[in-house]
Order: C-alpha cells, then sequence, then structure tokens
C-alpha cells in the first residue's frame, strides 16, 4: 500500500501552507507612498512629527490609508498617484518650511500593498534588484593605504611633542610610506624614547637600527592594528555617505560593506547621476571656530562672526563663532567616545599633523577661551560642541563636560560623519532607467511563464496522470522558491528571474526519472502498487547524486561570484533544494492520494507503456 | 505515448571510437577559434563605459560611429541592441576621465551625429581593477567546481567515473567558448554563469547513466554481459529520461530565448549549445572512456569478508 503516515502528510501540507502565505505578499502588487526620514542626525521622526503630519492631511482632507513609523521614518500609503503627489507637497511645506533649511527628507515610495496581518507574520514581496526597478547602482573602492597613512600622519606629529615635552632629543620624526622612523645621534636618548613611544603608543611595533652615524628608531603599526584601522575607516566611510545619500532624498537607498574595502552605494529610483556623485564625493564638512565670547548675549552677530544654533534640550541657542576657520574637517582623523581622569564621560578625538601643529598654536594663544565644533549638513551649520580651552594640546585632545554616555556617542558619531576617513574612488557605477527595470520584469515572467506551460503540456500529455502530478509538483516547486526568496528578501535580479526558470527547466528531471522509472518497473510486470514503490525509492538516489552536482555548480557561483552572477546562483542553490522536496515529498503525496487506497489496480495513468515483443 | 520502443540494447560502444573522434574535431576547432579570434568580453571584463540609448526612429549607425570616432573615442563599438530603435554604445576607460564626463560627452556626440536626442536607458562603467578580478574569479569558480565534481564522483563511484566524467563535460565547456570565439557573441557574467550551470548541469546527466552501470555491474542477472554491453545497456534504458529532460530544460531556455529580450539572449544562447552538447558527450564521450579507462565488475562488488573465528 503506497499510503504517507498522517504526520507525513500534515507536515507536507504545513509547508506548502506557509509557502503561500510568504509568497502571497507578491500578488498584492504596491501602493503609492510618501516617506519621511531625517536628513540629519540631529533630528528624529517620531510621534510627534507622525501626529503632525497626520493632523496637516486631515485638514487638508487628504484621504491615506495606513501609516508605519519604525527606525528608517515613517510611511503613509495613498490610494492613487494623484493623493501621493499632493500629500508629498503637504507634507514637504509643513515640515520644511524654508526651502534650503530642511530637516526631513520626504520621498515619493512604493509600499506593498499586502494586507497588515501578512507583514506582521514577516510576510514582505521579494525584494527586486536595480536592474528590475531602475536606479544607481556605485561600487566604491576605499583606499586603505590612504587610511593608514593618515592615521601614521597623526602618531608622528604626537611623538613629535612628546618627544619634545620629555626633553628626549632627537633630529627628526619622518613618516615613509608605513614606517616612521625618529632619529637620533645618542644612543641614551634612543632608549628612552623607546619607552615614551611604546607607553604612548603600544600599537606600534619598534625595532632599532643605525644608519651611518645616526641611531634610529623604526616603528611600524602591527598587522592587527593596520587591520583595526582600516576596519574603522570603512565603518566610519559608511556612516558618512548615509548623511550624505539622506540628503538625496531617497527612498530606500542601500549602502553596504563589500568585502574587506569596498562600499556598495544602490539608489533606487535615482535618475540624476551627476548630483548622486557629487554629494558621495563630496568633502569634510566640520569645522573648528573659535567663539566669538563678546557677544554672547543674544542680539545681532558682531560683525567678523557667523551666527549658528546650538541645540540644547530640543532649544535652539544662538551661538556666535568668528569667521576665521581654524581647521576643517579633513583633518580629524577620528573620535571615539571615552572617559576622562575622573571617569566622567568624554569624547576622544584625533587630529592629523598638520592639524595638530595648528591646534597646538592656537590653543596656546587661547587658554580658557571658548572653542566651538561645527557641524555642516545641507550647508546648514550646527553647533555641536562649544567647550572651554583648558590647556594647550597638539592633535590629541578630549572634550569634557556634563555628558551623558549617550551624549558622548552621539558627539563622536556626528564628529566622524563630518569626515571621510580615506579617500574613495567610483569603480563601477551602473544606471538603470525606471522603464527598462518594468520591461526586465515582463520579460523575466513572460519567459518563467511560457517555459512553464511548454512542460506542463509536455508532461500531461505524455505521461498523462503522472504528468499532472509532476506539473503540480513544478507549481510546488515554484512557489516554495519565491516563498524562500520573498522570506530570505534575497534580492531578485534579472539573472534571478533567469535562474527561476532554468532551476524549474532542470527540476522536471527528478519527476522524468521518477516516471520513467515507475514505466519501467510496469513494463517487467510488476503490479502497479509496487512499481509505484520501487519507482520512486529507487529514483531517490540518482536524483540527489545529480543535484549534488549542480549543487556544487551553484555553491561555487555563490562563493567566488559577485552583482548578476550571484544573484543567479542564490536562486539557483535555493531552487535545487526545494524542487527536491517538492519533486519528490509534493509529488509521492499526491500520488499515494490518488492511488494510495485502491487495494484493486489493474493499470496506472502513466501513459502507453509499451513492453517489447508483445 | 511513448517515444523510445527499443528492443535490444543499442550498440554504443562500437561506435565510442567515432563518437570520440567527433567530439575531439570540435573540441580542436573550438580551441581554434579560442586562440584565433578570442572571446569578445563584456565591458565587465574589461573596463570601460556602456550606454544603452532609445531613439524613437531607427538611426543610421554609421553617422554616430564617425561622431565618436572624431571625439576622440576610438575603438568604440556602437551596435543595435535588440530591436532597430535601440543602440548600446561602448567606449573603452580613458585615464583622466571620470564617468559622468564620458557619459556626458558620447551624449553629446551622438546627439550632434543624429539630430535628435536619444533617450539614456542605461549606462554602465567598470574600472579597470574591477574587470581583471572577475576573470580571476570566474576561473577560481570553474577550478572548485571541478575539484568538487571529481572529489564527489569519486567517492560516490570510483576515480574512473569521475576522469570520464570530467573530461567530457570540460569539452562542452571549452566548446561553449569556441562558439562564443567563433561567432564573436558578447562573454559577459551571465554567460559565464550559464557556463558553469551547465557543468553542473551535463554532469549529472553522466551521473545517471554511471548510477545505472553500477546497479548493472551489481544485477545478478547480467553476470554474463560484458563491460560494453553493460555500458550500452545502461545508455539504453536511461536514453528516454535523457531525451525528455533535456527536452524539457530546452523547452524553458527557449522560452527565454525568444521572451528574455536582448539582456538574456547570450545566455540563454550559451544554455542552448551547453545543453546539446552536454547530452552527446556525458553520454556518448563519457561512457567509452570509463570504458577505455578499465572499469570492471569487480570495482563494485564487495569481496565478501570471510569470518576469521579461531578457537584457542
Amino acid at each position: 500500500m503506497n499510503r504517507y503516515p498522517l504526520w507525513k502528510n500534515l507536515s507536507i501540507l504545513f509547508v506548502l501552507i506557509v509557502g503561500l502565505l510568504y509568497t502571497l505578499p507578491n500578488f498584492f502588487g504596491e501602493v503609492p507612498a510618501v516617506q519621511v526620514s531625517s536628513s540629519r542626525s540631529t533630528v528624529k521622526v517620531d510621534e510627534a512629527v507622525e501626529a503632525r503630519v497626520l493632523q496637516t492631511l486631515t485638514a487638508a482632507k487628504i484621504t491615506y490609508t495606513g501609516t508605519v513609523r519604525d527606525d528608517s521614518g515613517l510611511r503613509i500609503r495613498f490610494t492613487d498617484d494623484k493623493t501621493q503627489l499632493q500629500a508629498k507637497d503637504l507634507i514637504e511645506k509643513t515640515l520644511n518650511p524654508v526651502p534650503d533649511d530642511t530637516s526631513y527628507v520626504v520621498a515619493l515610495n512604493l509600499l506593498s500593498a499586502s494586507p497588515s496581518w501578512l507583514s506582521s507574520l514577516g510576510a514582505h514581496p521579494m525584494y527586486l534588484g536595480l536592474d528590475l526597478r531602475g536606479g544607481v547602482h556605485f561600487l566604491l573602492q576605499v583606499d586603505m593605504k590612504g587610511a593608514l597613512t593618515k592615521q601614521l600622519d597623526a602618531t608622528s606629529s604626537d611623538l613629535r611633542t612628546s618627544l619634545r615635552e620629555k626633553k628626549i632629543y632627537n633630529s627628526g620624526v619622518t613618516r615613509d610610506d608605513l614606517t616612521l622612523t625618529i632619529r637620533f645621534s645618542e644612543a641614551a636618548m634612543r632608549d628612552q624614547a623607546r619607552i615614551v613611544v611604546h607607553d604612548a603608543h603600544p600599537e606600534l611595533t619598534l625595532a632599532d637600527r643605525a644608519e651611518g652615524t645616526d641611531l634610529l628608531l623604526v616603528a611600524t603599526l602591527a598587522p592587527a592594528e593596520q587591520t583595526r584601522i582600516q576596519e574603522e575607516a570603512v565603518k566610519q566611510n559608511i556612516i558618512t555617505l548615509h548623511n550624505r545619500v539622506n540628503e538625496l532624498g531617497v527612498a530606500e537607498p542601500v549602502i553596504q560593506q563589500q568585502g574587506p574595502d569596498r562600499i556598495v552605494v544602490q539608489l533606487p529610483g535615482v535618475q540624476d547621476v551627476g548630483k548622486a556623485k557629487d554629494l558621495i564625493g563630496r568633502t569634510a564638512t566640520l569645522e573648528v571656530r573659535m567663539v566669538q565670547e563678546s557677544a554672547d548675549l543674544g542680539g545681532a552677530a558682531p560683525a567678523g562672526s557667523d551666527s549658528f544654533p546650538e541645540i540644547r534640550n530640543g532649544a535652539a541657542f544662538p551661538t556666535y563663532v568668528k569667521k576665521q576657520v581654524v581647521l576643517t574637517g579633513d583633518r580629524f582623523v577620528g573620535a571615539t567616545a571615552s572617559f576622562d581622569n575622573n571617569h566622567s564621560p568624554a569624547v576622544s578625538i584625533r587630529l592629523d599633523a598638520a592639524g595638530g601643529r595648528i591646534m597646538r598654536q592656537v590653543t596656546r594663544e587661547n587658554i580658557k577661551k571658548r572653542m566651538a565644533i561645527i557641524l555642516f549638513e545641507k550647508n546648514k551649520g550646527e553647533v555641536i560642541s562649544d567647550a572651554t580651552i583648558q590647556s594647550e594640546f597638539g592633535s590629541q585632545f578630549e572634550i569634557t563636560g556634563q555628558f551623558s554616555t549617550e551624549e558622548t556617542n552621539r558627539l563622536a558619531i556626528l564628529i566622524r560623519s563630518g569626515a571621510l576617513a580615506a579617500p574613495m574612488d567610483i569603480i563601477e557605477e551602473r544606471t538603470i532607467g525606471p522603464s527598462l527595470g518594468a520591461e526586465n520584469i515582463k520579460k523575466g515572467f513572460d519567459s518563467t511563464l511560457w517555459g512553464f506551460i511548454a512542460i506542463a503540456a509536455f508532461m500531461c500529455i505524455y505521461y498523462r496522470l503522472f504528468g499532472v502530478i509532476s506539473t503540480l509538483a513544478l507549481a510546488a516547486n515554484l512557489l516554495l522558491l519565491v516563498a524562500v526568496l520573498s522570506l530570505l528578501q534575497a534580492t531578485l535580479t534579472l539573472p534571478g528571474i533567469a535562474a527561476i526558470a532554468l532551476t524549474l527547466g532542470m527540476a522536471i528531471d527528478a519527476n522524468v526519472l521518477i516516471n520513467e522509472r515507475i514505466r519501467e518497473e510496469l513494463r517487467n510486470g510488476v503490479s502497479p502498487q509496487a512499481a509505484i514503490d520501487t519507482g520512486y525509492s529507487r529514483a531517490i538516489g540518482t536524483i540527489i547524486d545529480s543535484n549534488v552536482t549542480t549543487l556544487i555548480a551553484g555553491g561555487a557561483l555563490l562563493a567566488f561570484g559577485s552583482g548578476p552572477v550571484r544573484g543567479f546562483a542564490i536562486v539557483h542553490v535555493l531552487g535545487i533544494l526545494t524542487s527536491m522536496f517538492s519533486a519528490i515529498l509534493v509529488s509521492r503525496m499526491i500520488t499515494n492520494f490518488v492511488y494510495g487506497r485502491r487495494r484493486k489496480l489493474d493499470t496506472l495513468a502513466i501513459g502507453q507503456v509499451w513492453k517489447p515483443g508483445v | 505515448m511513448e517515444f523510445f520502443r527499443i528492443h535490444k540494447d543499442i550498440p554504443f560502444m562500437k561506435r565510442a571510437l567515432l563518437f570520440n573522434v567527433i567530439s575531439l574535431i570540435t573540441f580542436m576547432l573550438a580551441v581554434f577559434f579560442l586562440f584565433s579570434r578570442g572571446l569578445h568580453l563584456s565591458v565587465e571584463f574589461t573596463g570601460g563605459t556602456v550606454m544603452e540609448v532609445a531613439y524613437k526612429e531607427a538611426p543610421q549607425l554609421d553617422p554616430i560611429r564617425q561622431a565618436l570616432d572624431k571625439g576622440g573615442y576610438t575603438d568604440s563599438l556602437v551596435q543595435n541592441f535588440g530591436t532597430s530603435l535601440d543602440v548600446m554604445i561602448r567606449v573603452p576607460n580613458r585615464a583622466h576621465e571620470t564617468s559622468t564626463q564620458v557619459s556626458a560627452n558620447v551624449m553629446n556626440l551622438i546627439s550632434a551625429a543624429s539630430g535628435v536626442k536619444p533617450d539614456l536607458r542605461r549606462t554602465e562603467f567598470v574600472g579597470p581593477q574591477v574587470g581583471k578580478e572577475l576573470a580571476e574569479d570566474g576561473s577560481m569558480a570553474l577550478l572548485v567546481v571541478i575539484c568538487g565534481i571529481m572529489i564527489y564522483l569519486a567517492i560516490r563511484f570510483e576515480w574512473r567515473f569521475a576522469v570520464a566524467a570530467i573530461i567530457a563535460n570540460l569539452h562542452d565547456v571549452v566548446i561553449i567558448l569556441g562558439f562564443f570565439a567563433c561567432f564573436q557573441w558578447e562573454f559577459s557574467l551571465p554567460v559565464l554563469a550559464a557556463v558553469l550551470a551547465v557543468l553542473g548541469y551535463s554532469v549529472n546527466e553522466s551521473v545517471v547513466v554511471f548510477d545505472r552501470v553500477r546497479e548493472s555491474f551489481r544485477n545478478s542477472r547480467m553476470r554474463s554481459f560484458t563491460v560494453p554491453q553493460i555500458l550500452d545497456h545502461a545508455i539504453t534504458s536511461t536514453i528516454s529520461r535523457t531525451i525528455i529532460t533535456h527536452g524539457c530544460t530546452q523547452m524553458m531556455v527557449l522560452s527565454m530565448l525568444f521572451f528574455g529580450g536582448a539582456t538574456l539572449h547570450f545566455f540563454a544562447l550559451a544554455l542552448t549549445i551547453g545543453i546539446c552538447f552536454g547530452i552527446y558527450s556525458s553520454v556518448l564521450v563519457a561512457s567509452p572512456l570509463v570504458m577505455w579507462l578499465g572499469v570492471s565488475r569487480e570495482q563494485f562488488i564487495k569481496p565478501v569478508v570471510k569470518k576469521e573465528e579461531a578457537v584457542v
């Protein structure tokens, strides 16, 4: 008897139902929406903003069908494009009353139209790649050596200062490529220096060398330290890129690290490549200036000074700073949240060599005066730190005050976001028009559909009922594949759609193997029930063997492929896995359902079984 | 309906030499074209800028080519893409010029040449370092696939099967590349993916045959069969499945060729060639190779372990 135990049938049905649930969102299509997100790191989209937006919309009698607010911002759904555009203009006016001074990004977006109970189950439609929805793609190469030299320049300036302070006489600190060399004429000085350098910079590996009459102390960065600096640099560049892309008003930008030294930036829907590139390539937006002390208490800004707001507890206080810029963001090497000598939260800042020199001179002349750090976003400055200079310092200093650790973390991020840690180059760029994207979806869909119909028609004619079962199994495979892709939110590209089609074409192999085996058993005179059983059990070994080789190829593509090849490989590998489930278990379940209970079974509807010599 | 009504096992092995000579000649031709013409690599591998523009009316391509030549973009490639309204322009990388400048310059030049400003549908810029890496990664992937499949087959079957399957299927890969070199079709990343997918796919063809070979060797009723007869039997009894499976896959691939548009064209083409030669080589080349490598029944029948009991 060909029967599956109840638990097996139920498990298969359960998998299929879950598959259906996660495939469903793809059928609902998309509805127009307006997305509000913060364009500046100091502004948050919170309940107050949501209430304000909704109030304005209600007042203007614009109907919305739903709102979603999460970390990425606020999204409001509308019924059609027209209301979406109206609402966007209105929200833009409400949130950003002054056109040049925008705190919020208001962008048009499309949201899945699937009902909210599906979304709450985590069922979302497949994530479409740029070639299917249109947009810009950049691949940026971070200059990793640049990150190291920048750091070493800062260290060499540090060393110069500390050696001078400790009165250790030397004939200069120089950086050559990735090594720092300190020259001495006396061995005693070098011995002292070694201790000083080691204490101040334990990350440096020190070695002695002689060159003519000079005694040298050669310092290099340990490999682990180099890796750390480079990782930090990439992370910081990503943060900076995020801030800049925010200004473009893109609904769902993707900024990701790819490999150790590359960053992918994808901006769906953006067509103006020039503007996007300008923004991404822009340099530092941080300035250090001295505070104009005499004019602290309101009134117009005195001559030779600018006024920038400082936000404290949600209120803006104007701060007057001198027009003369002490330092810009490109002199900043790093900013981290730390603790000062009294164990209260502080922000440690490192400048590069030139920055350190300037800072030393300025601080020496301005002790007990106030210095401000101003962050520029969208050409609009904001004072993020206003602190009194306690003593002379160089390339390394701390900002202390009544900070909480949360505040110091935020401040460190703000300072870092003003500067790129290492230079970047665009090494790959792709633009896809939106019409081309829609066309690609249609073409990919059509190929899969017609291919599926052709295979289904052939199978049904050639294998009759078993062909219908095979087709159902193939449909289950497609269902599960789409469900897994939706569940994983893997990016679907045109090669990915091609992989769906190809995988379906290959997956039918398993059913052909099974059906041929059953026919062969029948030809050898085995009874129908036994033929089904042996057919399946004999074919399984072959199916697994043949899928393993395909999986090896898919796995290699996944490991070494990039871009379109990866998109292809992910779908291909997942498709092979789902096909084993559907071809073996689902088709067997249906076969059992049809034939399993019949005690008297004379023939199977598997098409003509020809016997030689009959 | 049943297509294959075969009375006796077809004596494939008698013609083994012929099949191998045919595939050797095809292989040599492919190698010849690969060396004489080389692959027409896409911009992903060579670096450069590709632009796809759409015109309202079919443009003359020659004025566009001349305009680009005059503008200093020598070695550029201008061709129709899909329809006569769509034009693909490919220009190599030039130092001191950013990708934005290239696309702006080219748009100006071609607008001036044809008098109308076409619609820019897609641009793609690839820096020189990316192309080199892609070529390296591609070779690496190929190597891993070959080693992985050989190890698997050697463990699952026998080293002779592994060697035969890999030789047969690598020659497919070379033949696909040969076609691309001969007709100067564009070899892009999706085509590379197709080639590797075909490698995994047509090896599974050999696996199905080998599975039968092993089963037949172990079958006590076939003890009197010689090795060539066993191979003939295995191929004959799987040929129906082979042709139906590949036919189905080919239907899907043809659907991509017809409906998938220009982007999927070469991808589908590579698969078509791969599937056709895959059937041929994995059945008619791999099996004779196994025979010549000296496969025998003893390799599959585990010797009965004698009980060695002793009482001391």
